[in-house]
Parts: structure tokens; sequence; C-alpha cells
């Protein structure tokens, strides 16, 4: 296998934010449906598992429990809101719907495609995260203002996820197959990134897997940072690994995704 | 692929025949800058298809094989949605889209989400979006596969009307009646290999001759035509006699060899398709 192939830097071009604009322009036709979950979800969570389950919890790191898993259910809705869109969404374009076919006969390439893509996928967390802030700020459950730098950075979290989903997309047999991935590394990283108990309550080396391999423990620690309104330089050794992992998959799954589609 | 060679002139209607899995539809990808080629090469307007394919594809128009219309738009919505992808300044492309609509009869259809659309009317829609950028050149992979005979005829005047205009247009087709009605010239491909390439009345004269006689096989008759030297051809039960002069053959047949059914037709392009590739079934 040529390595190599898989590193080529895509070239950007404007193209990527027309394929985009089609993607928003199909969210927006269903702006009441699309808009409602990153509203919902947080209330169901914060109910059941805050205000229900953390009666039994006095306190996690000094904090209450409805506290402690507010950052997380951000992170979560970061990570899925990219993740799908990149996986299922980009698939049932790229297979069923034909939709790239019809554009690469216009004068975006399949680079802009993908781009396209991966930019809408990022933007979908963004939108889930910034939705997300005030439901949450209600209950006063985060700090402001730092907790509104949680809104760029959704993008930068939902961009390395989206590469993510679309690494798979572009080897995946099948829609059914998706579900391999989701089933065996999404939800695994959905309970052991620190997301509704502490990472330090793992056996050590277990600790180092999640923060070596698990994206969202990373998300998460820096969200929960700035939720709690303490952020420290710590965050920039957890940002650089986003940066670093987000551009690597970026590269990658624009190749990958040309290798499947240039036929 | 290989050895394929051919030249389309500007303002001509060119078309690609082939049996399945001839190559009809790489070589269209190929001159839509979507398929690379491994060696070779390939112009359009002059410009090499592996360098230049934004500048090329902005010139060009594409009807592919499968209808893609965005089935998450309507049939406006579609049409707008794909002028953002060639620049066109959104005022612009509005006017173009009402023109096109009315061009393929799908006024009253604007806000229909595709899906709901007649297997007819998305082939117009797709054509009315190949024309969104006032092509150039225009590629069509099997336009009328698929259509009733009103449609199909609707889009056969649509097309002629674009190449009286001056568009270039080349198409794949599986229908010769068809390819003979619509095209200047053509290539029969098989295998991946151009086997001949001209106008369709050269096509047939040169291969089958302006006329065949049909007769039923039978060993009387073969040794009739032996005996007169004629050039004929064993299909089943059934044997075919080329040609000049049909009357005079049918009149043999049925004076010398005492046949009973005899009839003669003018060739088509069809005689020549199956001679040249064969009557064998391809998967």
């Amino acid at each position: 296998m040529n390595v190599g192939m898989y590193l080529k830097m895509p070239k950007l071009t404007s193209g990527a934010i027309k394929v985009w604009r089609r993607n928003k322009d199909v969210f927006m036709k269903n702006a009441k449906l699309n808009f409602l979950p990153p509203f919902i979800e947080p209330l169901l969570y914060l109910f059941a598992m805050g205000f229900g389950l953390g009666l039994f919890i006095e306190e996690i790191d000094g904090v209450s429990y409805a506290k402690f898993i507010a950052p997380a259910l951000i992170s979560v809705s970061v990570m899925y809101g990219a993740f799908f869109e990149c996986s299922y969404g980009s698939y049932v374009r790229m297979y069923y719907q034909k939709t790239f076919d019809a554009i690469i006969a216009t004068p975006l390439s399949i680079e802009d495609v993908i781009v396209g893509e991966l930019l809408w996928g990022a933007t979908r967390s963004l939108i889930s995260a910034t939705l997300m802030l005030p439901v949450i700020a209600l209950f006063g459950l985060i700090d402001i203002p730092y907790s509104l730098l949680i809104i760029p950075f959704a993008f930068l979290a939902g961009l390395l996820f989206a590469g993510l989903a679309m690494c798979i997309t572009a080897v995946t047999p099948n829609i059914m197959s998706i579900n391999y991935p989701i089933l065996l590394f999404i939800t695994p990283m959905f309970l052991f990134s620190g997301t509704f108990f502490p990472l330090n309550v793992l056996p050590e080396i277990i600790q180092y897997i999640a923060l070596a391999v698990l994206p969202l423990t990373h998300v998460v620690m820096i969200i929960r940072s700035l939720t709690f309104g303490t952020p420290g330089l710590f965050l920039l050794w957890h940002l650089l690994w986003i940066v670093v992992v987000c551009f690597i998959l970026f590269v990658v799954s624009v190749n990958m995704m040309k290798k499947r589609l240039v036929i | 692929m290989d050895s394929v060679a051919f030249s389309v002139e500007e303002g001509e209607m060119f078309g690609f025949l082939g049996p399945n899995g001839a190559g009809k539809t790489t070589a269209m990808r190929m001159i839509q800058c979507v398929s690379p080629m491994t060696s070779g090469k390939l112009e359009v307007f002059g410009m090499d298809v592996n360098t230049r394919q934004r500048e090329i594809k902005f010139w060009m128009g594409v009807v592919p094989q499968e209808n893609n219309l965005d089935p998450d738009f309507t049939v406006y919505e579609n049409l707008l949605v794909f002028s953002r992808y060639f620049d066109i300044p959104e005022d612009e492309a509005k006017r173009r889209v009402d023109e096109l609509l009315e061009f393929v009869h799908l006024e009253e259809k604007r806000d229909t989400m595709t899906e709901s659309l007649s297997g007819g009317m998305k082939r117009r829609l797709v054509l009315a979006r190949a024309l969104i950028n006032r092509p150039r050149l225009l590629i069509l992979d099997e336009p009328t596969v698929g259509l009733d005979p009103q449609s199909r005829h609707l889009m056969w005047d649509k097309l002629k009307g674009l190449k009286k205009e001056g568009v270039t247009i080349v198409l794949t087709t599986h229908y010769l009646e068809e390819a003979a009605q619509l095209c200047d010239r053509l290539v029969i491909m098989d295998h991946g290999e151009i086997l001949v390439e001209g106008t369709p009345e050269d096509m047939i004269n040169e291969y089958i001759g302006p006329a065949i006689v049909e007769a039923d096989n039978d060993p009387n008759v073969i040794s009739c035509l032996d005996k007169h030297q004629a050039n004929y051809e064993i299909l089943g039960d059934e044997i075919q006699i080329y040609t000049d002069d049909p009357q005079e053959i049918a009149d043999h047949l049925l004076s010398e060899c005492r046949l009973t059914s005899v009839t003669a037709r003018a060739s088509t392009l069809e005689d020549v398709f199956l001679k040249l590739t064969g009557r064998k079934l391809r998967e």
C-alpha cells in the first residue's frame, strides 16, 4: 500500500463552500425539526441523570453531578453531530442519492465535495453546541463568558469527528456496516472518555489508552474546563492533540474518499 | 479501454454505440474528466482532460445514464442549486431556470419534489440541469432509456433544436433507430475498442448494402443461393441475403427455388450493429 497517497494535501477551493451551502439549504428546509434535538436532549439527560441519578451522588470533583455531566452532554452532541452527518449522511448522499456524482459533473472536483461535506459536518457540531448552551445555562450549570469559547471550539472538534466518520464512509461496504465502528469505537468513547464519571477512577493503563486514542477525552477536558470557568495552560496540550489528529484525519479522509470515488 | 481514437467536430451530433460492457460509459466518463486515463491523450475544446478539468467542465453539460437529481430539493431548487456550482449570478440563474423549465415543459412542476416526477419528467429535468451553464458540449449517456415513445420523440426534438443552436452533442444509445435519426457520425464499439466510424448511411452501405431479403432457412434455398454466389448469412431459422437489388433476388428465389415466404426490406443500422458485434448475449 502506498501510504504517501493518503497524505496528499487536498486542494482547497471555494467550491467546497458551494457544497457546504447545498447541505445547509437542505438542513434549513427542515429547520424546525433539525433545531429541536439540541434543545430537548440536554433536558432529558439533565433530568434523568443530573437530577435523577445525581440524587445518589453527593458530588464529583467538588461539583454537583448535573454540573459534572453538563459539559459531557455538549461534548457528546459535538461528537454525534459531525459523526452522523459524515457517516450515514454522507453515505446516503454518495451512494443512494448520487449527489456527489451530479456535483462532480460541474467545475467542482471530488476534493471540493468531500471538503464541503467535512465543513458541513463540523458546522452541525457548532449548531448543536450553540443551541445547547442557553438551555444548560438556564439551569446555572455553566460559566459565562468562558463557555462561549465552546462555540468556535465545537467547530474544530466537529471537524475531527467529521474526518473520522468520512474515513469510515470511504471504506464501508454498505450502510449497515457503519454500525460496527459505532459499536466498537463510538459507543465505548461515549462511555469511557471522562464523560459520566472521572477518567481517574479507571485503571491507569486504561486512562493512558483513553488519552491516546479517544478524541472525545480531550474534547471533554477542554469543554469541562470552560463550563467550570477554570481554563489553564494544560488545555493547550489537549488542543494540540485535537489540532494534529484533526488535520491528519482531514487529509487522510479526503484521499480515502478520492480512492473510493475515482474509478 | 484501448485502441480508441475519435474526433468530434464542433456542432455535430456524434454517437457511441456498442453492446453492454463495450466501454461507452467509460468513454463518456473520460470526456467528462471524472475517470482518469492511465495512458493516451484526450482533449476537449483543445484542452487536456488530465490537467484542465475545471475549465472543460465549465463548458460542458452532462446527462448521466442514471438520473441523479437531488431528492432533497424541488424541481426549481434542483436547477438553482446546480447553477451555483457554475458561479452563475443568482439573478441570471433565476432567469435561466424559468427559461429552461419552459423549454422542458416543467413549469407546472416547479415546486414538486423530484421523487414524485414521472420517468419522462425526471429525464427532461436532467436535460434542463445539463443546460444551466449554456454548454458548448452536451454529453448524454443513454438519454432516452426507459422513456415512452412520446417522451422519446420530445427528447429527440429538443436535441435537434440544441444542435441547430450550435451545441456539439455526444451521446451513447442502445436504440439504433435513435442513432440513425440523430447522429451525423457515430462509432460502434465492442470490448473497449472502436470497430467502425462513419455516417449511418455509409456504414449501412459498406457493411450490409442498401437492402436485405429474408427467407426461411431451407437447404434448397442455400444451394440455390450458392449457385448464384449470393452474399448471405444464416441466422437460426432465417436466412438474410444482402443485396443492392432486392427485387431481383426475391424474384429469383420465388421462381427458381420454389419458396413461399420471402420479405425484402431496407437495411438498417441494427443490421450493421449485429453483424459487427455478433448476436451473442452480453452480460
